[in-house]
C-alpha cells in the first residue's frame, strides 16, 4: 500500500468507505429505533445491551465516532481543496444544466447533518455519557424508552429532527451511489445500485421522521 | 536547366529500400547524444519522426503553433489508413498498393518512393497496434478493413470516423514517452519564422513564442519540416484555421525547391458553403462513398424546384435521378478517385443540376444502404416478415455504428437529419500533393533540411488516394526519415553544439523583427482576413477545379497586386509583445500571397491535365483529363529568385521502369 | 439576429481581467459560434480596437482547441458538440451571452478567452503511453485478437479530444474524466496491461500536482463532454488505482 491518503483518489476512496460504514450504522440505528414504535420492551432491551456491552461501548463506539469525525473532516478537506482548484470563479455558472443540486451541495447537506448530530449528541449521547461515566448512576434497563419519548415532546425539536432528516435524505440520495462509483463499481448493476440508493435515501430518513412524529403525538 | 539529384538507389525496385538501408552511414548511439535535431510540426509525420529520432538517441526539439502536439491537423483525418496487409485475402499486395498509388496519382509520383511507402505500410499497422491505437475490429477479434476510392481491394484500417485522431494520439503518446525521458523538448505555441543556414547547411531556426511574443533562436545539426500542406491558400478549405505554408515557404526562400505547387486535391464530399461568414469547410469522409450513392435530379426543372425548396429530394422517383458516377464509371461507380468525383460534381452543377440554394451541391444518399443493411440484419436476426419501417430502423442502426459521428456532425452544421433526407455535398480544397522537393532520403535541396509528410511532394503525384495521407505521414516519420537522416548526420559527430550567437542567427532574427515591426506599424485599413478571403476567391475561381491559361495569367497578376496592397494597407492591431492572433495570421497570409502566385505559375506552365490539375484546354471529348507524358512526365521543382514570377524551373524526369504508363480509366 | 455579448477580457496572465459588453448585429443562425466571434473581431479591428483572443483550430470538433464557457456551460448549451460546432440557431434574437474562459487553477488564462491547458500534456507525459519502441519490429497486428467489446470501449475512451470541458464544467475543476479516459483506453487493451500499475499511479500523481480538484461524482463532466466520454471510465480509473495501490 503506497501511501494511504496521499492522492485525490485515495482520499475519495476513504471518503466512500467511511460513508458506506455510516450507511450501515444508520441502518442498524434505524432498526433499533423502529422497535420503539412496535415494542417499548424490545427497545429497552436492545438499548440496554448496546449501552452496557463492553464490545459496543469500547470498540464499536470509538470506531463509529472515528468514522463520523473522519467523514466530516475529510469532507471539509476535500471541499477546501476543491474550492482552491478554481481560484477565479465564473460570472455565470450554470451548474443545474449538468448536475443535480444534491450532488453539487453535499457540503450543505453534510453541514446540516453535522449540526443535527451536535443536537443529537446533546440530546442523547452527552446525557448518556454523564449518566454512565460522570455521575456513575446505576443502570436502569427500562429507562431508555421513557427518555426517548420525553425528547420528542417539544414540537420544535421534532421539527428540527424532521428537517435534518430531509437533508440527510438528500445527502444519501447522491452519497449512496457515489460511494460505489468511487469504489470503482460502475457496471450492469449500477442502475440497480442507483435505485437502491434512492430507495434507501428516501425510506430510512423518512422512517426516522415517522418515528419522531409518532413519539411526538403518542407520548 | 539543371536536373535534380533524386538519389534513388540502384537495383530492382523491390530491393531498393533494403539495400539503401544497408548502404547508408549510421551514427553510433554514443554520438547521437551529441546531435540535435529540430522538428517543425507535430502531426503524424513530425510527431512520429520526433519520437523515433529521440528514441534512437538524438536530442530533439519540436515546434508547433498549437497549444499541444495533440491538436495538429492530422487529427481531423477521418476515414482510414491503407496498408498492404492482405488480411481480407482479396489479392492485395505491396505491388498492388504501389501500383494503385502511382496510378491514382496519375503517374506523376516517384516510383521508388511509392514502392517504399507500400513496403513499410504493413509495419505501420503493427506499430500502431502495439502502441494501443484502437482500430476497428471484427467479432473474431481481428482487425477490420474497408474500401476507399480508386482501388479494388479492402485495405483500409480505421477507427470509426476518427482514424487520424487515433493515429495522432498514438504518435503523441510516443512523443510523450520521450518528453518524459527528457529526449524531446516540446516548444508548443511556437511558430517557426525562418530557417538559419550556416555554411550552406541548415543549422537552426528562428521561432516566435506565440504567448510572450519573444523571438527565439534555436540551433541544431538538422532541421525537419513537417508542417503540413498549404490548402489554406484558398482561404476556405478543410484544413485547420492555423494550417499554413510559412515553414515550408521560408525554407523555399532559403533555397529549398518547391515542387508541383499546383497539384492540389479538391475533395468531393464536403459540406457545401452556406454563406459569406463561412470560415472553413467540413469534410465528410470518403468512407461514406462505400455506402452512399451520389446523384442529382435528371430533370432541370426538378433541380430548380429542389433549389427553391419546393420539392423534397425524397419525393423524386428513382427513374428521375441521375446517379452520374455510376452512369459514367460503371466499374468503380461511387468509389472513383477524388479528382474524378470532384470534377464530375462540378460538371453536373455547372450544367444547372445543383441542389442547394447556391446551386453548388449534389446529393449523397444512404437510403439504399440503409435498406440493404436493414434487410441483411433482419434475416440474420431471424425476423422473417420485417416491415419496411423495421428494416429501416435496423439499417439506420448499422449506418449509425459505421458513420455515427459523421452523421451527427452533418446534422449539427446543416440542421437536417441525414438518416431521413440525403446529405448535400460539394467539393472543397483538402490536401496538397505538391510541396517541398525532396530526394529519396527526404532531404530538400538545402543540406541538412528535410521535409516529411504533406509538406513534401513525393508520394502522391497529381492526386492522392483516400487513406494514403496517414500512411505517408507515418511512413516518413516512423520508418524512413529517422534512418535516412543518419546518413547526413554521420558527418556531424564531431561538430559539437551549434552556437546561436553566429552572425547568421543574428541576421535572420533581425529580419524577422523588422518584418513584424513593419506589419504592426503599418496602420492600414483592411484586416488580414480581408486579404486572405480575396486571395482565396482568386485561387478558387482561377486555380481551382478547372484552370485555363487566361485565368491563370490573370490570377498571377491579381495575386501580385493583392500582395502589394496587403503591404500597403493591412491593419494588424495590438503589439508584438504577447499573444496576437492577427499578427500570426498576417505573417502566414504574407507567405500565402507569394505561394499563390507560384501556384498559378506552375499550373500555367503545365500544359496538360493530370490528377487534381485540370486544364480546360487539355481534355478528351468525354471531358476526362488529357495527360501529356511526352512533355510533362516530370516533377516541376521551382527555385526561389525573389519574386514568385521569377522562380526558375528545375525538372526531375520521372522514370517508370516497373509500371507501364496508361491513360487512367475507372470506367 | 442581434445579440448582447459579455466577454471576459484580460491582457495577459499577470493582469486583472473584466467582463466587457459588446453589441453585435447581423448574426445569421447558420453561423457557428466562432464565426460569430470572427464577425465581432472584424468589427473591432475596423474600429481600431483589439480583437478578442480565443483558441480554435480545426473548427470541426476534433482538435480540442476551442473552449469557452458560454452562458455558464463549457461549449455552450448544445450537447455533444464543441464550441466550433455550436451554431447560432441555438440562440434567440436579443439574447445576452456570457463568454468566459474555462476556469481552473490548473488552466491559467493566457489572454482573454485563451487558457493554458498544458497540465493535460503533463498528465499524459507521466504515463499516458505504452512503452514500445517505434522501430516497427513488433509482432503482427493480428497476432493478439482483442474482443470487439473491449476494443470498442477502448476506442470510446480514446476519443477524448483533451479540450478541458470536463474540468470547466466540474464544480471542483477535477480532471478525472480526462485522466480516466486515457487510463481506460490502455487498461482495456492487452498491450496496455503490462504497465498498468505505474501508469495509473504516475498519472494520478501528476493530476494532483497540477492542482485539479477532487471528483465528487456530480456527473457534470459526462454531460458536458463533447465526445460523450462516460463516467464508467472514472469508475475504471478508481478500480485501477485501487488494484495498483494493493499491488504497488
Amino acid at each position: 500500500m503506497s501511501g494511504i491518503l496521499n492522492t485525490s483518489i485515495a482520499r475519495k476512496i476513504a471518503m466512500a468507505l467511511s460513508g458506506l460504514f455510516l450507511i450501515i450504522f444508520l441502518t442498524q440505528h434505524f432498526i433499533i429505533n423502529f422497535t420503539s414504535v412496535v415494542s417499548p420492551e424490545s427497545f429497552n432491551e436492545i438499548s440496554h445491551f448496546m449501552g452496557t456491552n463492553p464490545l459496543v461501548q469500547f470498540l464499536l463506539q470509538p470506531v463509529l465516532i472515528f468514522g463520523v469525525v473522519f467523514h466530516f473532516v475529510m469532507g471539509f478537506i476535500l471541499e477546501l481543496q476543491n474550492r482552491a482548484a478554481r481560484t477565479t470563479g465564473y460570472a455565470v455558472y450554470k451548474g443545474s444544466a449538468n448536475a443535480n443540486w444534491v450532488s453539487r451541495n453535499m457540503i450543505i447537506s453534510g453541514l446540516v447533518v453535522l449540526a443535527f448530530m451536535g443536537l443529537h449528541f446533546y440530546d442523547f449521547w452527552v446525557p448518556e455519557m454523564i449518566y454512565k461515566y460522570v455521575e456513575f448512576n446505576s443502570e436502569d434497563p427500562n429507562r431508555y424508552y421513557e427518555e426517548l419519548v420525553h425528547k420528542f415532546e417539544s414540537p420544535a425539536r421534532t421539527g428540527i429532527y424532521a428537517v435534518s432528516f430531509i437533508l440527510l435524505a438528500l445527502h444519501l440520495w447522491h452519497g449512496f451511489q457515489s460511494a460505489f462509483q468511487t469504489m470503482g463499481v460502475n457496471n450492469k448493476y449500477t442502475p440497480a445500485i442507483k435505485n437502491l440508493g434512492k430507495a434507501f435515501a428516501v425510506l430510512i430518513p423518512f422512517g426516522f421522521v415517522v418515528i419522531a412524529i409518532f413519539h411526538h403525538f403518542n407520548h | 536547366m539543371a536536373t535534380l539529384e533524386s538519389k534513388i538507389p540502384q537495383g530492382p525496385l523491390a530491393d531498393k529500400w533494403t539495400k539503401h538501408k544497408n548502404d547508408i552511414d549510421l551514427v553510433n548511439p554514443a554520438n547521437k547524444r551529441n546531435i540535435d535535431v529540430i522538428v517543425v510540426g507535430t502531426g503524424l509525420a513530425g510527431g512520429s519522426a520526433a519520437a523515433t529520432l529521440a528514441e534512437l538517441g538524438y536530442n530533439v526539439k519540436t515546434f508547433c503553433y498549437q497549444d499541444s502536439p495533440r491538436r495538429a491537423h492530422s487529427i481531423a483525418a477521418q476515414g482510414g489508413i491503407n496498408a498492404a496487409k492482405n488480411y481480407q485475402g482479396d489479392g492485395d499486395s505491396v505491388y498492388r498498393l504501389f501500383y494503385d498509388t502511382v496510378k491514382g496519382g496519375d503517374y506523376r509520383a516517384r516510383e521508388a518512393n511509392v514502392y517504399r511507402l507500400a513496403e513499410v505500410s504493413a509495419n505501420i499497422i503493427d506499430q500502431c497496434v502495439a502502441q494501443g491505437v484502437p482500430f476497428a475490429r471484427e467479432y473474431g477479434g481481428l482487425l477490420d478493413n474497408r474500401s476507399f476510392g480508386g482501388v479494388l481491394v479492402s485495405r483500409t484500417f480505421y477507427a470509426k470516423g476518427q482514424t487520424g485522431q487515433q493515429l495522432l494520439l498514438g504518435a503523441y503518446s510516443a512523443m510523450n514517452r520521450q518528453i518524459n525521458r527528457g529526449k524531446i523538448k516540446a516548444y508548443n505555441r511556437h511558430e517557426m519564422l525562418d530557417l538559419v543556414l550556416v555554411d550552406g547547411k541548415a543549422r537552426g531556426i528562428i521561432a516566435r513564442d506565440l504567448v510572450t511574443g519573444e523571438i527565439e533562436r534555436h540551433s541544431a545539426h538538422a532541421v525537419v519540416i513537417a508542417s503540413g500542406g498549404y490548402g489554406n491558400v484558398f482561404f476556405l478549405s478543410t484544413n485547420a484555421m492555423g494550417s499554413n505554408v510559412t515553414a515550408a515557404w521560408k525554407i523555399h526562400k532559403k533555397g529549398a525547391h518547391f515542387a508541383n505547387p499546383c497539384f492540389t486535391q479538391i475533395h468531393p464530399t464536403c459540406i457545401p458553403v452556406s454563406g459569406d461568414h463561412q470560415s472553413k469547410l467540413t469534410l465528410m469522409s470518403e468512407s461514406l462513398r462505400n455506402d452512399g450513392r451520389i446523384w442529382v435530379p435528371k430533370k432541370l426543372e426538378d433541380a430548380k424546384a429542389v433549389r427553391e425548396g419546393k420539392l423534397k429530394p425524397t419525393a423524386i422517383p428513382e427513374e428521375d435521378r441521375d446517379y452520374y458516377l455510376e452512369r459514367r464509371y460503371p466499374s468503380f461507380g461511387n468509389l472513383v478517385p477524388r479528382d474524378v468525383a470532384s470534377r464530375a460534381a462540378k460538371e453536373r452543377c455547372d450544367a444547372g443540376y445543383g441542389v442547394n440554394a447556391t446551386g453548388e451541391a449534389v446529393f449523397l444518399d444512404f437510403d439504399a444502404a440503409i435498406m440493404r443493411y436493414g434487410r441483411e440484419k433482419a434475416i440474420t436476426s431471424g425476423m422473417k416478415n420485417a416491415s419496411d419501417a423495421e428494416v429501416r430502423k435496423l439499417g439506420e442502426e448499422i449506418i449509425e455504428s459505421k458513420y455515427g459521428n459523421l452523421f451527427q456532425m452533418y446534422e449539427k452544421i446543416v440542421d437536417e437529419n441525414p438518416y431521413k433526407t440525403p446529405m448535400m455535398i460539394y467539393p472543397a480544397v483538402h490536401y496538397t500533393m505538391g510541396g517541398i522537393w525532396v530526394d529519396y532520403n527526404l532531404m530538400t535541396t538545402i543540406p541538412g533540411c528535410y521535409a516529411a509528410g504533406e509538406a513534401n511532394f513525393s508520394d502522391h503525384g497529381a492526386n492522392r488516394l483516400g487513406a494514403s495521407a496517414l500512411m505517408q505521414g507515418l511512413a516518413d516519420g516512423y520508418f524512413v526519415l529517422p534512418y535516412t537522416i543518419g546518413d547526413y548526420l554521420s558527418d556531424d559527430i564531431r561538430t559539437g553544439p551549434i552556437s546561436t550567437d553566429l552572425p547568421e542567427f543574428e541576421k535572420a532574427e533581425k529580419n524577422i523583427k523588422e518584418q513584424i515591426n513593419s506589419l504592426i506599424n503599418n496602420n492600414g485599413t483592411n484586416s488580414v482576413d480581408y486579404y486572405h478571403k480575396k486571395l482565396g476567391k482568386i485561387m478558387w475561381n482561377k486555380c481551382g477545379m478547372a484552370r485555363n491559361e487566361q485565368g491563370l495569367k490573370e490570377a498571377m497578376e491579381e495575386i501580385r497586386a493583392l500582395r502589394e496592397d496587403f503591404y500597403k494597407n493591412v491593419r494588424v492591431p495590438g503589439d508584438e509583445n504577447g499573444k496576437n492572433s492577427e499578427l500570426e495570421k498576417a505573417l502566414r497570409v504574407a507567405d500565402f500571397l507569394e505561394l499563390g502566385e507560384l501556384f498559378a505559375k506552375d499550373a500555367l506552365h503545365r500544359n496538360e491535365s493530370c490528377g487534381g490539375h485540370f486544364r480546360e484546354e487539355y481534355q478528351t471529348e468525354e471531358g476526362e483529363a488529357l495527360r501529356d507524358d511526352e512533355n510533362f512526365k516530370y516533377v516541376a521543382a521551382w527555385e526561389y529568385k525573389g519574386e514568385p514570377k521569377d522562380a526558375v524551373l528545375h525538372k526531375e524526369d520521372l522514370v517508370y521502369e516497373n509500371i507501364e504508363l496508361k491513360t487512367r480509366s475507372y470506367k | 439576429m442581434k445579440l448582447k455579448l459579455k466577454i471576459w477580457r484580460q491582457k495577459n496572465a499577470d493582469s486583472a481581467g473584466k467582463i466587457v459588453d459588446y453589441d453585435i448585429n447581423n448574426v445569421s443562425p447558420d453561423m457557428s459560434f466562432l464565426e460569430m466571434l470572427d464577425v465581432l473581431n472584424e468589427d473591432l479591428i475596423a474600429k481600431g480596437d483589439d480583437p478578442v483572443e480565443f483558441d480554435h483550430d480545426c473548427r470541426e470538433g476534433i482538435c480540442g482547441a476551442c473552449s469557452l464557457q458560454i452562458n455558464g456551460e463549457p461549449h455552450g448549451p448544445d450537447r455533444g458538440v464543441t464550441t466550433c460546432q455550436l451554431h447560432m440557431r441555438k440562440f434567440k434574437d436579443g439574447d445576452t451571452i456570457y463568454i468566459e474562459p474555462f476556469r481552473a487553477k490548473a488552466f491559467p488564462v493566457v489572454k482573454d478567452l485563451i487558457v493554458d491547458r498544458s497540465a493535460f500534456d503533463r498528465i499524459q507525459q507521466a504515463g499516458g503511453y505504452i512503452s514500445v519502441n517505434t522501430s516497427g519490429n513488433t509482432i503482427d497486428a493480428n497476432a493478439i485478437p482483442i474482443n470487439k467489446h473491449d476494443a470498442d470501449k477502448a476506442f470510446d475512451a480514446a476519443t477524448c479530444i483533451g479540450c478541458g470541458a470536463c474540468v470547466a464544467a466540474c464544480k471542483n475543476a477535477s480532471a478525472m474524466l480526462f485522466t480516466s479516459a486515457k487510463v481506460s483506453q490502455f487498461s482495456l487493451l492487452p498491450q496496455g496491461k503490462v504497465e498498468a500499475t505505474e501508469r495509473v499511479m504516475n498519472m494520478v500523481k501528476q493530476m494532483d500536482l497540477e492542482g485539479f480538484g477532487n471528483c465528487t461524482n456530480t456527473g457534470a463532466c459526462e454531460v458536458e463532454c463533447p465526445k460523450g466520454i462516460s463516467l464508467e471510465n472514472i469508475a475504471r480509473l478508481n478500480r485501477e488505482y485501487l488494484s495498483a495501490s494493493v499491488k504497488g
